[in-house]
C-alpha cells in the first residue's frame, strides 16, 4: 500500500474524476491526505492538487478493477459511489488498494475495518433504495405522474429502472431534492428515459381528480388500521419518518 | 352512498384479514401493461397499527349470508351493508396502483347468496381488470368454501395467491363458532389449489406459454385465543398445513373481541398480542431455520414461556449441545444459536473461509453477542460472564425482561397469558362443549 503524503487531491465529484483519483495515487505510489470536492472550502493547510478528469483514464482504471480484481469489487465500487458515507473517497480508494492486493477475495473480508464500512454504507444504501420503491408516491399533474424524494444516498440511479419496468404506459418525473438530480419517463413510439440536473423543481397544484383520489387513498389508509393494535413504535421501525414528509397519507 | 362510504365500509370489514404479503412471485413488466412484481414483495405503507399494507385490501361486499359468532360481518350483527361494482374496484385498483400506493389487489368477500355466486361476482371483477384494464400488478383472491370448484380454478387463472381462511384451529371450534363451515369444506379448496399448481407446474416445463394458475402459492389464517387450543396443537397444526398443503404461509390472528356473544371471550378480554408474536416466532423456526413443532414445544411445555423467545427456550433447555465452536460447528448447528440469525449465519459461513473469526469479527458480521455469548466458543475460547451449568441462570440473563421488570409486570403478564387462557376456556365451554383432546384439524 502507498505511503500517507500530506496532498490533498480536489476533484469535480463525477465518477470518472474519482477513479482518476485512484490513478493519480497509483501512480504517485502515495496515499492523499482527503479528497475533496473542487468548490469545497479550503479547511486546512495542506497543499491542494487539482485531478483532471479525463474519460479514457477512468475507463481504463475500471477495467483495471474488473480485470485484476473482479467485475463485483467493479460494482461495488460504483455503488459505493453513490452512498453517503464518510470520506466516502478515500475509503473507496483504500478498498480498491485493498483489492489489487488480496484480488477477489477482498469482499470476503467482512471483518476489515474498511471492508466492513464499505459493507455498511452500501447496505445502507440498499435499504435506502428499497425504502424509495416503497414510499414514493406520484401524484397525477396533467398529463404525468410526479414523485419527490428526500434520500440521503443518491438512490435515484438505482430505482428508476423499477419505474421504467412497473409503469411503461405512464409519463413520469421523479425529483431527487436532496441531490438536484431528477429523471424523466416518456411513453411513445420512441418510450426513453433521462437524467436530468436541477436545483430547484415546481410542480402545478394537483388537479380535482388527483386530489379525489388522495382523499381516497387517506381514508383507506385511516380505516385499515386495527384499533385495538395501535402501535407507534412498530410503525415508526417499519417505516422511519424521515419518508413521511413526501407520503400522500400524510400530508393533510 | 357514496364511493368514499363504501371504501370505509369495505375496507373496515376487510382489515381482520392478516395477510398483505405481495410476495412469491416475479413478474417482470410488460410494454403496454401497468404493472410488474416482485419476488420479495413490496410493502407501500404501514398503517398505524404498524402492519404492512401492500395490497388494497377490501371485499367485494359485505353482506353476508353466514352467520359465523367471530365475525363483524355475520349476517345478525348489525351493520351499514355496501358492495363494489367491477368498473369501482377496477378503476380504485388502477389509480392506486399508478401513484405507487399499492403493491395490488387483495380480494376477499362475505358470502353474497351463496358461495357460487360470490365466486362470479370476484370473477368479473378480476376478469375486468386483468383483461380489459391490463392490470399486471399482483392480485391475492380468497377462495370462498363450497364454491364450485370450476369457479375456484377461475378465479386461481387470474390470481397470483389464493388463500382459503382454517378460521381456527380445530374441527370443534369450527363446530362452535362457524357453524356453516367444517373442516371438509375448507380442506377441499385448499386441496383443489394445491393440485391445481402441482399440475400446472408440469405444464410449465412442457408448454411455456402455459396459463399459471396461482403461481404465488396459496396461504392461510387462523385465529388465535377465541377457543381454548394449546400453542402446541396450533404449531403443529401448521406444521401439517406446511407439509400436507406446501403452503406458503399460516398466518396468525389474535382474536379481537368486536362481537358480544356467550360462546366468545368477554369483549373485555385483551388480544393475545404476545402468543400471536410468539407463534410467528416459532413460524420461523419451522420455516427458516429446520426446527420442528415437536422440539419447539412438546407434552410437558404446550404453551410457549412469555419471558423468552422460543429459539432461546430450546437452546436453554439444551445446554447439552452447547457451547459450539463458531469457527467449525456446521451451519445447520449456527442457526441454532441465540442471536446468531439467517444472515449471520450465512455471513459466519463465508467470513470463516477467509480468516479465523473472533468475537469482535462476530459483532460486525451482525451477531448479537448479548445472547450468543452463552453458547459460543471462538478459536476455543469463551465469554459467558456466567457458570453454564444451570439453565435456570442462563434463562434469566437472556430473558426479555430485567427481573426487576418482570416482577413488576407479573401480574398483567399472567392476565394475558396463562390463567387467562384457562378462565376462557372454562367461560367459553360452560361444561356443555367437549373439551380438545388431541383432535387437530388435521389428519395427521
Amino acid at each position: 500500500m502507498p505511503d500517507g503524503t500530506d496532498i490533498v487531491y480536489r476533484y469535480d465529484g463525477s465518477y470518472q474524476g474519482f477513479l482518476c483519483c485512484v490513478a493519480e495515487s497509483c501512480n504517485e505510489k502515495k496515499m492523499p491526505q482527503a479528497i475533496q470536492l473542487l468548490d469545497e472550502p479550503q479547511g486546512s493547510l495542506f497543499p491542494l492538487r487539482a485531478i483532471e478528469t479525463r474519460p479514457g483514464l477512468a475507463a481504463q482504471v475500471e477495467r483495471s478493477i474488473t480485470e485484476r480484481v473482479s467485475p463485483e469489487v467493479k460494482d461495488m465500487v460504483r455503488r459505493g459511489f453513490l452512498t453517503c458515507m464518510e470520506e466516502k473517497e478515500l475509503n473507496l480508494l483504500r478498498f480498491i488498494l485493498l483489492g489489487y492486493r488480496y484480488g477477489a477475495q477482498v469482499i470476503g473480508l467482512s471483518t476489515n475495518d474498511v471492508v466492513h464500512r464499505l459493507d455498511k454504507a452500501l447496505l445502507y444504501l440498499k435499504n435506502e433504495a428499497h425504502y424509495s420503491l416503497e414510499f414514493l408516491r406520484f401524484a397525477e399533474c396533467g398529463g404525468f405522474l410526479a414523485a419527490m424524494l428526500t434520500p440521503n444516498n443518491w438512490v435515484l440511479p438505482l430505482i428508476v429502472g423499477h419505474f421504467c419496468e412497473r409503469l411503461n404506459t405512464e409519463n413520469f418525473l421523479i425529483y431527487d431534492k436532496n441531490h438536484g438530480m431528477g429523471f424523466v419517463h416518456r411513453t411513445g413510439a420512441r418510450e426513453r428515459g433521462e437524467f436530468f440536473y436541477a436545483e430547484a423543481l415546481e410542480l402545478p397544484e394537483p388537479t380535482e381528480e388527483e386530489e379525489r383520489y388522495q382523499e381516497l387513498w387517506r381514508r383507506f389508509y385511516d380505516t385499515i388500521a386495527v384499533e385495538g393494535r395501535i402501535n407507534p413504535k412498530l410503525r415508526r421501525g417499519n417505516m422511519p419518518m424521515r419518508y413521511w414528509e413526501n407520503m400522500t397519507e400524510f400530508q393533510r | 352512498m357514496d364511493i368514499f362510504e363504501r371504501l370505509e365500509i369495505l375496507t373496515d370489514a376487510a382489515k381482520y384479514d392478516v395477510a398483505c404479503t405481495s410476495s412469491g412471485v416475479d413478474r417482470p413488466g410488460v410494454k403496454g401493461k401497468l404493472g410488474s412484481a416482485a419476488k420479495a414483495g413490496i410493502c407501500h405503507s404501514f398503517a398505524a397499527d404498524g402492519r404492512c399494507i401492500s395490497l388494497l385490501k377490501v371485499l367485494m361486499s359485505n353482506d353476508c349470508a353466514f352467520d359465523c359468532t367471530y365475525c363483524v360481518n355475520r349476517r345478525t350483527n348489525e351493520c351499514s351493508r355496501a358492495s363494489f361494482t367491477p368498473q369501482e374496484l377496477c378503476e380504485l385498483t388502477m389509480e392506486f396502483y399508478r401513484r405507487n400506493y399499492i403493491e395490488g389487489l387483495f380480494l376477499s368477500s362475505a358470502v353474497v347468496r351463496n358461495p357460487d355466486y360470490t365466486c362470479e361476482l370476484m370473477l368479473r371483477a378480476l376478469k375486468m381488470l386483468r383483461e380489459d384494464r391490463g392490470f399486471w400488478g399482483y392480485v391475492h383472491v380468497k377462495a370462498i368454501p363450497g364454491a364450485n370448484p370450476r369457479l375456484t380454478e377461475q378465479l386461481g387463472m387470474y390470481a397470483d395467491r389464493m388463500s382459503v381462511n382454517i378460521e381456527l384451529p380445530s374441527q370443534q371450534s369450527l363446530k362452535l363458532l362457524a357453524p356453516q363451515k367444517s373442516k371438509e369444506k375448507i380442506l377441499a379448496p385448499m386441496t383443489q389449489i394445491r393440485d391445481g399448481i402441482r399440475q400446472n407446474s408440469k405444464e410449465i416445463v412442457k408448454y411455456k406459454a402455459a396459463p399459471r394458475f396461482v403461481p404465488a402459492g396459496q396461504s392461510t389464517q387462523m385465529i388465535i385465543g377465541a377457543t381454548p387450543e394449546s400453542d402446541r396443537q396450533i404449531l403443529a397444526l401448521t406444521e401439517g398445513l406446511y407439509k400436507i398443503y406446501s403452503l406458503k404461509r399460516v398466518f396468525f390472528s389474535a382474536y379481537m373481541p368486536v362481537v358480544e356473544d356467550r360462546a366468545l371471550p368477554a369483549l373485555t378480554t385483551p388480544p393475545p398480542l404476545l402468543r400471536e408474536h410468539r407463534l410467528y416466532q416459532a413460524d420461523w423456526l419451522l420455516r427458516f431455520y429446520g426446527f420442528t413443532a415437536g422440539e419447539i414445544l412438546d407434552e410437558k411445555n404446550p404453551d410457549f414461556n412469555p419471558f423468552l423467545d422460543p429459539k432461546c427456550n430450546w437452546a436453554v433447555n439444551h445446554l447439552e449441545q452447547f457451547p459450539v465452536e463458531v469457527n467449525t460447528a456446521p451451519y445447520e448447528m449456527l442457526l441454532r444459536v441465540p442471536g446468531i440469525g439467517v444472515k449471520s449465519a450465512k455471513r459466519i459461513r463465508s467470513a470463516r473461509r477467509q480468516c479465523r473469526l473472533d468475537f469482535d469479527g462476530l459483532k460486525k458480521l451482525g451477531v448479537v453477542l448479548k445472547r450468543a455469548r452463552f453458547f459460543i466458543l471462538c478459536g476455543g475460547k469463551s465469554i459467558s460472564p456466567l457458570p453454564m451449568d444451570n439453565p435456570v441462570v442462563i434463562a434469566g440473563a437472556i430473558s426479555e425482561r430485567s427481573p426487576a421488570q418482570r416482577d413488576l409486570d407479573t401480574p398483567e403478564q399472567l392476565s394475558l397469558f396463562g390463567p387467562q387462557k384457562e378462565a376462557s376456556v372454562k367461560s367459553l365451554t360452560k361444561g356443555e362443549v367437549p373439551g380438545i383432546k388431541g383432535d387437530g384439524f388435521l389428519p395427521l
